[in-house]
């Protein structure tokens, strides 16, 4: 909730050094409870379907850590074969329709769908988070920075960034996977982390120009204030806001890179479900039915969606906000 | 404007040796010995032989001799041979595979743009009507379904479903265009649809920023009908950011592709950049890596420079 936090307190700096710093002194910071109250229907079902998505993702890494003990049936059992854990063999069919037993029914080797799909959004969330990560942290960081401190250290920074982007992103991502032999989830994020470093980059610069420039960081300079603390007590959290509502925007797109490698079979590895190699396994069945299709491709359009349309909507909030200073 | 161009080649150049250069470090220093690609992994490993394909590969060098000497080659179109499929040429493959990518982006560019130009108008001629509503939606969900989705939908109704269009295999112009054409149509629209939602936004808010100016207003007064200010005053101008985010967006495009002619099991660029990170086939990887981004930044510098040549006030700032 901390985005919700973090955007309801935008832009509203009050000028001059410490004052600004005092953390007492932020006018009527809105709790996330609020800032929901005020969000429209559609923004607020996107809202529900992500804090959704993120609680079922937690759920089912809870229930594989507490080995399964949790009311979530085994997303690797295969329900027409022997289970150990009962010593009998099982009753199911591959690809079942959707019943009471099996949700979304049963995907080409008799698993449950819908067990598969909740566990699967963990690699979606993980991979969202760790890019988000690294897209703020560093990406954030270096943007603020070569935007306040400019010359040379900005030439270099801004050319190394411009290069990576030169890239169509998904072919030097493929690139970049292809030199791993084995894929995890770990080596997954990283390196889609690593990618998400330059649009950050390129938001925060644009945005530390401009906030650079303003009254309450010459007010800063003016009366002594080290650079460095200039840089983190005025400027960072300043660009802050417009980076988290980026985030969100950003997260469906590496939510999208991740389905997508996933279906070329590039990223985790079978059995591990994701939403991108559900969908490829259940490609193959579609001369029987598309309903093994149906169910990811829903997860993830909707999960995409909400998150662009969360997101938007902090966008031109900020910018009313943005403009009313 | 000669300015313009110059600087423009200039850093065209740079980024390009700069690409080239990432490319060749990442592919180089990666894990594992590239001698394991190139030997099946059964074959004896007679020092002999290795020895050899290491001479031949040049493997023992320094990283930047390779880099220089494969630049070197890169300049004369030779970017070597591929590891796994010995005496397959990487610029032989290339060839024989960029006519299926670019039939694919161009058609899906064409979609796109037929498509959505009479949305973005329509839907600023009827700004907050319920066809701007519809449409505006429309473009919102279209831009959140990825094109693979796209793609197995197309496939499941089209194909499986109606039977009008095959699901997957590629016929060659020469077996008649309405063939060639037949095999192209699904790929094409799955490629089109997130496209054809940018675009039509685009059109719709350059649009109805344009229909405020004064000189709309004075084509009004005259009496002039909807229709042709529409087309004629309106549209003009907004087909230049069109122009720009069709470059901006050729690299999403080309990264389709890879998906899409995968889906589909199209003989493309995309399809063999895939069979070669799965063989393993470093040299094929690379090439095609570079190929593409190559031709990425040189359509994007195009694209700046014709924009620059069009809009008088870029010429001559």
């Amino acid at each position: 909730m901390s985005i919700a936090e973090s955007a309801a307190e935008t832009t509203k700096a009050s000028p001059i050094g410490k004052a600004v710093t005092a953390v007492g002194s932020k006018p009527k910071r809105k709790s996330p409870l609020e800032v929901f109250k005020e969000m429209p229907l559609l923004i607020k079902l996107s809202s529900a379907w992500l804090l959704f998505m993120v609680g079922g993702a937690l759920y089912a890494k809870l229930d594989s850590a507490l080995g399964g003990s949790l009311p979530l049936q085994d997303p690797f059992l295969q329900t027409n074969g022997f289970n150990p854990a009962t010593g009998e063999f099982g009753t199911g069919e591959p690809i079942e329709p959707s019943s009471a037993a099996h949700w979304f029914g049963t995907d080409s080797i008799a698993r449950d769908s819908f067990a598969r799909i909740i566990h699967g959004s963990w690699v979606s969330l993980t991979v969202a988070t760790v890019s988000v990560t690294f897209g703020i942290v560093i990406g954030g960081f270096l943007g603020s920075l070569v935007g306040f401190v400019r010359g040379r250290t900005e030439t270099v920074i801004m050319a190394l960034i411009d290069v990576i982007l030169a890239f169509p992103a998904l072919v030097l991502l493929l690139a970049m996977v292809s030199i791993f032999a084995v894929r995890n989830l770990y080596i997954i994020s990283l390196v889609i982390g690593f990618l998400s470093i330059p649009p950050y980059t390129r938001v925060a610069r644009a945005n530390s120009l401009a906030i650079s420039n303003r009254e309450f960081v010459l007010a800063a300079k003016a009366i002594g204030t080290k650079p460095s603390k200039i840089l983190f007590r005025e400027i960072i959290p300043n660009i802050l806001p417009t980076l988290l509502s980026f985030a969100l925007v950003g997260a469906a797109t590496v939510i999208v890179v991740e389905g997508t490698l996933s279906f070329l079979g590039l990223s985790v590895q079978l059995p591990t479900p994701s939403w991108g190699n559900m969908l490829n396994e259940s490609r193959r069945d579609i001369k029987q039915t598309i309903m093994p299709v149906v169910w990811p491709s829903l997860f993830l359009t909707l999960t995409v969606l909400s998150l662009n349309q969360v997101g938007d909507w902090f966008q031109k909030r900020g910018a009313v906000r943005g403009s009313a200073l | 404007m000669v300015k313009v161009i110059l600087s423009r080649l200039a850093r065209l150049v740079a980024t390009i040796l700069a690409v080239t250069f990432i490319t060749f470090i990442m592919t180089a220093l990666l894990p594992g010995d590239p001698i394991n690609a190139i030997l099946p992994p059964d074959a004896p490993r007679d020092p002999e032989i290795v020895a050899q394909i290491r001479e031949e590969f040049g493997l023992d060098d320094p990283v930047l001799v390779r880099y220089v000497n494969w630049l070197g080659n890169a300049a004369r179109l030779d970017l070597g041979e591929s590891y796994v499929n010995r005496g397959q040429s990487v610029m032989g493959e290339i060839k024989n595979r960029i006519p299926v990518t670019a039939q694919l982006a161009a058609m899906a560019i064409v979609f796109a743009v037929v498509i959505s130009v009479p949305m973005g108008v329509v839907g600023a001629y009827r700004q907050g009507r319920a066809i701007d509503q519809a449409t505006s939606a429309a473009s919102q969900i279209a831009l959140s379904v990825p094109n693979f989705i796209t793609g197995i939908f197309l496939i499941w109704l089209f194909a499986v479903k109606l039977r009008w269009f095959p699901a997957s295999n590629w016929n060659r112009w020469d077996k008649g265009i309405w063939a060639n054409f037949r095999t192209a149509v699904l790929p094409a629209s799955a490629l089109a649809l997130s496209q054809m939602a940018i675009f039509s936004r685009l059109v719709r808010s350059d649009m109805i920023a344009t229909l405020q100016e004064n000189y709309i207003l004075s084509a009004r007064a005259k009496g002039l009908n909807d229709r042709f200010i529409l087309l004629r005053h309106a549209l003009r101008p907004s087909s230049l950011s069109l122009v720009t985010i069709i470059g901006i967006n050729f690299g999403a495009l080309l990264g389709g592709t890879v998906v899409i002619e995968t889906l589909f099991a199209l003989p493309g660029l995309g399809f063999r950049l895939i069979n070669a990170i799965n063989s393993r086939d470093i040299l094929m990887v690379q090439g095609i890596t570079v190929f593409v981004a190559t031709v990425y930044v040189v359509i994007n510098t195009l694209v700046d420079v014709l924009y620059a040549f069009v809009d008088p006030r870029i010429r001559k700032g």
